[in-house]
């Protein structure tokens, strides 16, 4: 039956009509979606896991897949770094059960803290790579990366990007069918590693590129179209931008389509570089097909002055996404080819809204960093934020992100910077509930054993709020749907060694100043659990309203919390019932209480 | 580049206006009458009070899910500085579905930004385009929740006949889409977004 499926989703049924029997991941904007949907659409038989972070997750797949079991772990591209350990050693172990390592890049970045391309990540790593360009052919990739996989006793990467798993096409489905059983593990010297294996598994994984490049040069996905005078190389989301620039001019050129960027295809590659005059390289993120074409052309001894123009050229931008439109400008630039369509510019229009993402109204997030902000007051203090939707306290009028680098280090650079400053500085590091778990806990031994002086803000909202709602280890349910016993975050943090232990309500002001204005007032690893969930998951109360005749127009809400509901009319203040929750927050700061 | 053969629709407002929605039923109808379809949107920390922007195509032969500048038959504008801000999308004699509410963003309250919905709208009218003005606080009131715009707006789609897809159409796409509880609701949203486009 024909569904419209989401690029993600066309990989979760792809996979499952693969026979995947063993599926884990971490939540990461693009990747998502993979797993929600194997979760709802498992025909029995399927066990699937949101783990507690991308490595747990590569590890539980790897183990699967051991057992002879098709496994399949999700992520976006941050999660990769996180999760390279595992991944990079189980290369060189190999699998028995085909497993697919499935990766999301976010070029933009759109939500990410890298541009980073998990195509050259593959490369280092020796790990086969498939590339998806659409959902459709996505659908058709996970499957041929299954079959690969298992062929070849290898771990394969999957890769797919933001425009591909979030688009959606309308594909045909089969029926799907419970996965068979798998063999069993069998006890083998070969799943323990040891230096000597080790040696013998690089051998392997490196001499086994030039055999591995040669299928792929056979391999449907990757294809040669046309056969005009310039050649056009690309691969992902790029070939559908290419072929929407040169409809109906097609006979100008010929196009490369790279599927399977590592090993890189390269008989197929030369096949192209003979045949034309010209190479223009359009892809997202780094230059991968564009250095390997050159490293071709290169072995065939060729004059390369601007044979190959891309990003090497200045040709195409180095970062950031491409589009139709700019694919059609290069092309014309280069090549005189008319490939561009006129548009119109917002130019001459009037002041345009400015929208950065902000915490929505009633956020409970607002309401600990407005805490925290109240009772730190002319302090010196530094604020180590984290990733989530409280990255989002940063926004004026909250200001209060001093730094963001990766999952779990607010907690850790926290400490650096205490140690560093060793002044009367209050050190914070803010972290959420699924991060906490995902990568907090380590961070917090370490400040516990090696005597931090940080004040440690856990604001549990008791979900994954930022990418979905997904569920983790503190909320008592799994994505196989069991009830079980939550995970205390006040009881993993006591059995770490803390001695200072608050939890309160952020949407209570009072409480959580003094909570905060006491922990300041101690030494040592102190945390604050600010708990209270998501507006996303609770149903709102009544919005708040303004007494017109009461507000005297002071602005202290509006300026103070950022709250999107507030905005201002006729030199009062105003609440949008549409998007009020209810919080009281403002109603906690209003000096003449017009709120309520 | 040319793309005659694919119809564009793309929708542009703020984080939770429903625009994805739309996107759907649009892309359902299309593939209810037996039409390929492609959609592409803003998902994740954009969502949070920012600006979205869905692209809906139809046709036979899509590459791109995503629409290029200049080509969109219809800009389907949820808020009229975020339409506004998409006009490079619309093709030269395109048409713009706009709702006439304004969503004050939070630098504007702040005063870091300066903002007004209306000149946004006036500057929009004012480009020659077929222009349709939805006034959703009338269609909010009469179906009782604002979470109706977007299917209001679809319908306001439909009447134009811009994208070759008739209010039955999307009718049938709502049967597909929407749970059976909402639906009369959203039907008869539906009627008055494609009223509105019918009166003008």
């Amino acid at each position: 039956m024909k569904e419209l499926l989401m690029g993600n989703e066309a990989v979760a049924m792809g996979a499952l009509a693969a026979g995947v029997q063993v599926v884990s991941g971490y939540p990461g904007t693009p990747s998502s979606e993979v797993l929600e949907t194997i979760a709802k659409r498992n025909p029995g038989g399927v066990y699937v896991e949101w783990s507690v972070n991308e490595k747990a997750g590569a590890e539980v797949a790897a183990g699967a897949a051991y057992a002879g079991a098709r496994s399949l772990v999700t992520m976006k591209q941050m999660g990769l770094n996180v999760a390279s350990d595992p991944v990079m050693c189980v290369n060189y172990i190999g699998v028995k059960g085909g497993m697919v390592v499935y990766v999301c890049d976010d070029p933009g970045p759109i939500s990410s803290q890298t541009e980073q391309d998990t195509r050259n990540f593959a490369k280092y790593a020796h790990i086969p790579c498939f590339d998806c360009d659409s959902p459709e052919q996505a659908f058709q990739a996970v499957q041929d990366a299954f079959a690969f996989s298992e062929a070849h006793g290898t771990p394969v990467i999957l890769r797919s990007t933001t425009r591909v798993c979030h688009a959606c096409a309308d594909i045909d489905v089969p029926e799907i069918k419970s996965p068979a059983a798998p063999e069993g593990f069998k006890k083998d010297p070969r799943w323990v590693i040891f230096p000597k294996l080790a040696y013998e598994a690089k051998l392997r994984v490196a001499g086994r590129e030039p055999s591995l490049a040669e299928e792929f040069s056979e391999y449907e996905g990757n294809s040669i179209e046309g056969n005009g005078p310039v050649g056009i190389a690309c691969g992902g989301i790029s070939y559908a931008y290419v072929k929407e620039a040169i409809r109906g001019q097609e006979e100008q050129f010929t196009v490369l389509k790279i599927a399977t960027p590592y090993p890189f295809p390269a008989d197929l590659a030369r096949q192209f570089l003979l045949g034309v005059d010209k190479v223009i390289c359009f892809e997202e993120l780094d230059p991968y097909i564009e250095d390997a074409l050159i490293y071709e052309y290169g072995s065939l001894s060729l004059d390369i002055d601007h044979f190959i123009e891309g990003k090497r050229t200045d040709a195409v931008r180095l970062g950031g996404e491409l589009s139709a439109t700019e694919v059609g400008e290069v092309i014309e630039n280069l090549t005189g080819v008319e490939t561009t369509i006129p548009f119109r510019e917002a130019d001459d229009a009037p002041a345009l809204p400015v929208r950065p993402p902000v915490l929505c109204a009633g956020c409970p997030h607002r309401g600990s960093f407005y805490a925290v902000k109240k009772a730190v007051g002319k302090r010196p203090a530094i604020y180590s934020g984290d990733i989530g939707c409280y990255t989002l306290g940063n926004a004026a009028p909250l200001d209060m992100v001093d730094t963001c680098l990766c999952m779990g280090a607010g907690i850790t650079l926290a400490q650096g910077l205490d140690h560093a400053i060793g002044d009367d500085t209050v050190c914070f590091a803010f972290v959420g509930d699924s991060t906490f778990f995902a990568s907090g806990i380590t961070g917090t031994v370490n400040a516990v054993y090696n005597q931090s002086n940080i004040i440690l803000c856990v604001l549990d909202n008791s979900t994954t709020a930022m990418t979905g709602h997904q569920p983790h280890p503190g909320m008592g349910v799994t994505m196989m749907g069991e009830r079980v016993e939550p995970v205390d975050i006040g009881k993993v943090l006591e059995g770490i060694g803390v001695k200072s232990i608050r939890t309160v309500d952020p949407q209570n002001l009072e409480e959580s100043v003094k909570a905060v204005q006491d922990a300041i007032e101690e030494k040592g690893v102190r945390a604050i659990i600010f708990k209270s969930p998501c507006i996303a998951l609770v149903k709102p109360d009544d919005p708040k309203r303004v007494d017109a005749d009461t507000c005297i127009g002071c602005m202290q809400c509006v300026n103070e919390i950022g709250c999107p509901a507030l905005i201002t009319k006729d030199g009062k203040a105003l609440i949008d019932k549409s998007l009020c929750t209810g919080c009281g927050l403002c109603a906690q700061i209003c000096p003449v209480e017009a709120i309520g | 580049m040319s793309t005659s053969e694919v119809k564009n629709c793309l929708l542009c407002g703020v984080g939770g206006q429903g625009t994805v929605l739309a996107s759907r039923i649009i892309a359902a109808a299309a593939m209810a009458k037996g039409l390929h379809a492609k959609t592409a949107e803003t998902i994740g920390m954009a969502q949070r009070g920012g600006s979205v922007v869905s692209h809906v195509r139809i046709g036979e032969e899509i590459a791109s899910p995503m629409i290029p500048y200049g080509t969109a038959d219809v800009i389907i504008g949820f808020e009229p500085g975020e339409a506004a801000a998409n006009i490079k999308y619309l093709k030269e004699d395109g048409v713009m579905i706009l709702s006439s509410r304004q969503v004050k963003p939070v630098t504007a309250s702040l005063g870091q930004s300066a903002y007004d919905g209306d000149d946004c709208l006036e500057w929009l009218k004012s480009k020659g385009s077929r222009c349709i003005v939805v006034d959703p606080e009338e269609i909010i009131e009469a179906c009782g929740s604002p979470k109706v715009l977007n299917v209001a707006m679809a319908g306001a789609l439909a009447a134009t006949g811009a994208m070759d897809l008739s209010v039955e159409d999307m009718e049938e796409a709502l049967k597909i889409r929407m749970k059976p509880a909402l639906l009369e609701m959203n039907k008869k949203a539906l009627h008055m977004g494609a009223q509105c486009a019918a009166e003008r």
